[in-house]
């Protein structure tokens, strides 16, 4: 988990904007909380460092976090002298405090050569720092090994110390009360730890090398009361410390919940202890249920940004039990403001093989633009949706349209609808229709008037839509060209007789001028065509 | 009298001729159609029509009533449309007892509604609500609630269920345990699981499982029988509870009060439900407010800033002291705090009285106040 980012936006804000820079240094806080217990976490739970190297990690681990020291450090280093800096000592003691031995004894080295009197007392000090034995990574040493070293390490030590080596310099002294492990000097030094949790490794660094994982415990609670002195409680950070030292991880987990605003943390912290399989462990039987119920929780909570839902998915998708039902319904309530959101959406459902969600969504969009008058983009969504229905009604919209202002709009919709056409019978049609316009626009008039007959015939044109229909075979009839067949002509005005002798005499008396003129022009046209092809069909080739 | 729409724009729509109860949407898959109901004894549907392309109304949307449903003899006390897998179905209930169930058979012509049920309850209603399951595993239901204020202890919530062999509903249980009136009912989100789970508002918050037993088959057409058990009673609010509202997943529960507070509810992975948060209405801090994290996802028609607080999305919420100006690199661990989550309102005295109580930070020996609430309990 890296926070970087954050470090670099940080000064470039802070000149410009003190609300900002204050928001962000509060948010930098409680990353650097989380950090810090995650990291306490992992060396405890999922490493689960035995004794020995637990000590090393618990020193990386303060010295990773507990930083507050390292401007000083920087200052004294750089400064020209660094052994006449009124801070010079307090340096050399966070390095001791903090086990840095070898930088300890470097800036204890620029000392000795600024004061050649006291080099004896500066040698054996830098003698003892370098022969301190700490606990090794490897398998180089067992630990009762490393503890029968200390122990003669830490009686040379009392040695030295009782013999009065140091008791000119109070600074070395202190620091050789120090490495025995002195509380009373380790605390003096109260202001350089910081926090009670570097105490209690510096305390274990100097007594207790080889802390078993499961002494933790005494020596974090301990530790916690020497430093705060029974002047302050400990507040929420302290609690979820205690509570890992203690090995209790529900305990973590619970405290984290109350003290942190939103369930990032504690939700991917719980995933990984579940996925080290360490919540069974611990007697939590209910342990992947809570990681699941975390991990919903924070996943429902992403839903509601306007862009992050996206990883709300990814995260549902790794919930076994509710993960697919809390997908379905919060997918379903996100604002479709653009057509790629939905269409991002739709994507998301259809690979997870959400159909429902998929029909849904397709409807509401093809009702929106609908409502709209976008008839084009209502007409693909609702293909999208496989929504027959809707389709026939949108398809007679757009038929409405044609009838009333004699074209057609969204023609590239129509004309590439392809195998989708055929998935109502008004969209079909509407789809032919479209055709039939374009073979006449491409004078191939012939293939028109069979289609034009085919859409009568087999009963694809709605009844209403007929007289159009045959309308439009009027300027195909009045061709030079005699373009209809005598059989094709025929079914040309059976289609007229069925049409005129279907309405009832009541229709026909209410059927104005234009109608009634119409159907005279057709029947005109019709029987002069059937002329000119009944002659041209009887006429010889060549003759 | 009114409905104002809070939108980008307002729209007052001068519809009934008497209070106006309840007003509630349609699912969007029929567009934007809204339904009220009011004490003028008539339901209303309403339509959201956008101007034609080519007149100056052009892209301007305005709201057209599609219909007035008017066979109630008596105030109308709730609308509600059921759930979309129904079609387009709503249900009204009236102060005189009846419940109808109107279907409009042709989902784009909203001017043309039948009625399809009418219910008799022998109660005067106050609110209804149906059952949002989809599962084919579980009829149609209507859970009705009556505020009837006489002395008689009849179950002032009856549950009816919808019977495919007589095409009829008819009453499959009632809540023998409320007997205080009932103001909202609500059944929450069913997230397939076998039992429903149902919210009333009496004089206190309850929450009830609904498991279904094996239908009789004995009775005709087999009603089904449940297993009722109450999860949940709170009478935090301390005063009658008016309404109750669920959030998409069904997981918290809203209820708000004559206490002027709102308050959330949620089962934890135990399920044990519990408190989560209180909202003052008028924006000030609420003492012994308990909040354990966060309960973020949206409730019922959602208002997004109230789910941004409830989110705890902004880290500001937690008032630290000024830090000194920081240097590239450093870290800010040994600043590492993590202060409990203030109460849910943020008010602008809370924010300066909080800076004067944290001291400076680099003495961090001192005592600091907690706030940790008592009621906090497990995740």
């Amino acid at each position: 988990m890296c926070f970087f980012l954050i470090f670099l936006i940080l000064p470039s804000v802070s000149a410009r904007d003190p609300a900002l820079h204050s928001q962000y240094s509060t948010q930098v806080s409680i990353l650097s909380a989380m950090e810090l217990i995650w990291n306490l976490c992992e060396i405890l739970f999922v490493e689960a460092a035995a004794a020995g190297p637990l000590l090393l990690r618990l020193l990386d681990w303060v010295r990773l976090h507990v930083c507050d020291v390292d401007n000083m450090v920087r200052e004294v280093l750089s400064s020209e002298n660094p052994s006449k800096h009124e801070l010079f000592w307090n340096v050399v003691d966070v390095f001791v405090l903090q086990g840095r031995m070898d930088e300890a004894r470097h800036l204890l080295a620029k000392e000795a050569s600024a004061n050649p009197t006291s080099v004896n007392m500066y040698k054996t000090l830098d003698d003892l720092m370098k022969k301190m034995p700490v606990p090794s990574l490897g398998n180089t040493q067992t630990l009762t090994e490393m503890e029968l070293k200390w122990q003669h390490w830490h009686e040379e030590c009392q040695r030295y110390l009782q013999d009065g080596t140091f008791a000119s310099n109070s600074h070395m002294e202190s620091i050789c009360k120090i490495l025995l492990g002195d509380e009373d000097a380790i605390l003096e030094k109260k202001e350089l730890l910081a926090t009670w949790y570097q105490f209690l490794v510096t305390r274990l660094l100097y007594s207790h090398p080889t802390v078993k994982p499961m002494e933790l415990r005494f020596y974090a609670q301990s530790s916690m009361d020497l430093f705060l002195g029974g002047e302050s409680s400990p507040e929420p950070l302290d609690t979820i410390l205690m509570a890992a030292f203690e090995f209790e991880m529900h305990q973590v987990i619970k405290e984290c919940s109350i003290a942190l605003s939103n369930w990032w943390f504690v939700a991917h912290l719980t995933d990984l202890l579940d996925h080290c399989k360490l919540l069974q462990s611990h007697n939590l039987y209910f342990g992947s249920n809570m990681r699941e119920f975390l991990l919903l929780e924070y996943a429902s909570g992403l839903f509601s940004h306007h862009s992050l839902w996206q990883l709300g998915v990814d995260y549902f998708d790794h919930c076994p039990e509710y993960g697919r039902v809390y997908l379905e319904l919060h997918i379903e309530r996100i604002p479709l403001n653009t057509e790629q959101k939905a269409l991002k959406v739709l994507r998301i459902c259809e690979q997870r093989q959400m159909h429902e969600q998929v029909r849904s969504i397709c409807k509401i969009m093809a009702m929106k633009a609908l409502r709209n008058n976008r008839l084009g983009s209502a007409l693909s969504w609702s293909i999208r949706a496989k929504d027959a229905a809707f389709a026939t009604l949108i398809s007679d919209r757009f038929l409405k349209d044609y009838c009333e202002r004699g074209c057609f709009s969204d023609l590239d919709l129509i004309d590439n609808l392809g195998p989708s056409m055929l998935l109502s019978d008004r969209l079909t049609f509407l789809g032919k229709y479209r055709e039939f316009h374009r073979l006449y626009g491409e004078k191939r008039f012939s293939e028109a008037a069979k289609l034009l007959l085919m859409l009568m015939t087999a009963h694809i044109a709605p009844c209403s839509f007929w007289m159009t229909l045959l309308t439009d075979a009027l300027p195909l009839l009045e061709q030079k060209e005699v373009i209809f067949s005598a059989e094709q002509t025929y079914e040309l005005m059976r289609c007229l007789e069925d049409l005129t002798a279907g309405k009832s005499d009541k229709q026909k008396f209410q059927d104005d001028d234009v109608e009634t003129m119409k159907v005279e022009m057709l029947r005109l046209a019709l029987a002069r065509n059937l002329a000119r092809v009944i002659v041209k069909e009887g006429t010889l080739e060549g003759s | 009298w009114n409905l104002q729409f809070k939108g980008c724009f307002g729209v007052i729509l001068q519809t009934h001729s008497g209070s106006v109860w309840r007003v509630t949407w349609a699912h969007p898959e029929f567009g934007q159609v809204l339904a009220s109901c009011s004490f003028d004894r008539t339901a209303a549907v309403w339509e959201e029509i956008v101007g034609e392309s080519n007149d100056k109304l052009r892209g301007q949307s305005h709201w057209v009533k599609r219909t007035t449903l008017v066979d109630s003899r008596t105030s109308v006390t709730d609308v509600k449309f059921a759930p979309k897998h129904m079609g387009l179905m709503l249900a009204t209930c009236s102060a005189d007892g009846v419940v109808r169930i109107y279907e409009a058979p042709d989902v784009m012509n909203l001017s043309q509604w039948s009625l399809q049920h009418e219910i008799s309850c022998k109660l005067s209603c106050s609110c209804i609500s149906w059952n949002p399951s989809s599962s084919r595993a579980h009829s149609p239901m209507i859970a009705v609630g009556s505020d009837d204020n006489s002395p008689n202890i009849l179950a002032k919530v009856q549950i009816y269920e919808y019977n495919e062999n007589t095409r009829k509903y008819a009453k499959a249980e009632a809540l023998m345990t409320v007997t205080d009136p009932v103001h909202d009912i609500a059944f929450a989100p069913n997230l397939g699981r076998s039992f429903h789970i149902l919210a009333v508002a009496t004089k206190d918050v309850r929450i009830f499982t609904l498991k279904p037993l094996r239908k009789e088959l004995t009775t005709s057409g087999g009603l089904t029988k449940f297993e009722i058990h109450i999860v949940a009673q709170f009478d935090n609010h301390n005063s009658q509870v008016w309404r109750v509202s669920w959030n998409i997943t069904g997981t918290v529960l809203a209820s708000s009060g004559d206490d002027g507070c709102v308050r959330l509810w949620k089962a934890n992975y135990m399920d044990n439900w519990k408190c989560t948060g209180i909202l003052k209405g008028n924006g000030s801090p609420v003492n012994g407010s308990s909040q354990q994290g966060i309960f973020n996802a949206s409730l019922g028609s959602a208002n997004t800033s109230l789910q941004n607080s409830l989110n705890g999305s902004s880290a500001s919420r937690y008032f630290f002291p000024p830090l000194d100006s920081p240097r590239a690199g450093s870290r800010w661990s040994s600043h590492a705090q993590l202060l409990p989550p203030p109460p849910l309102i943020e008010h602008s005295c809370d924010a300066d009285t909080a800076s004067l109580q944290y001291p400076h930070p680099r003495r961090r020996c001192v005592s600091r106040p907690l706030n940790l609430l008592p009621e906090n309990e497990g995740v």
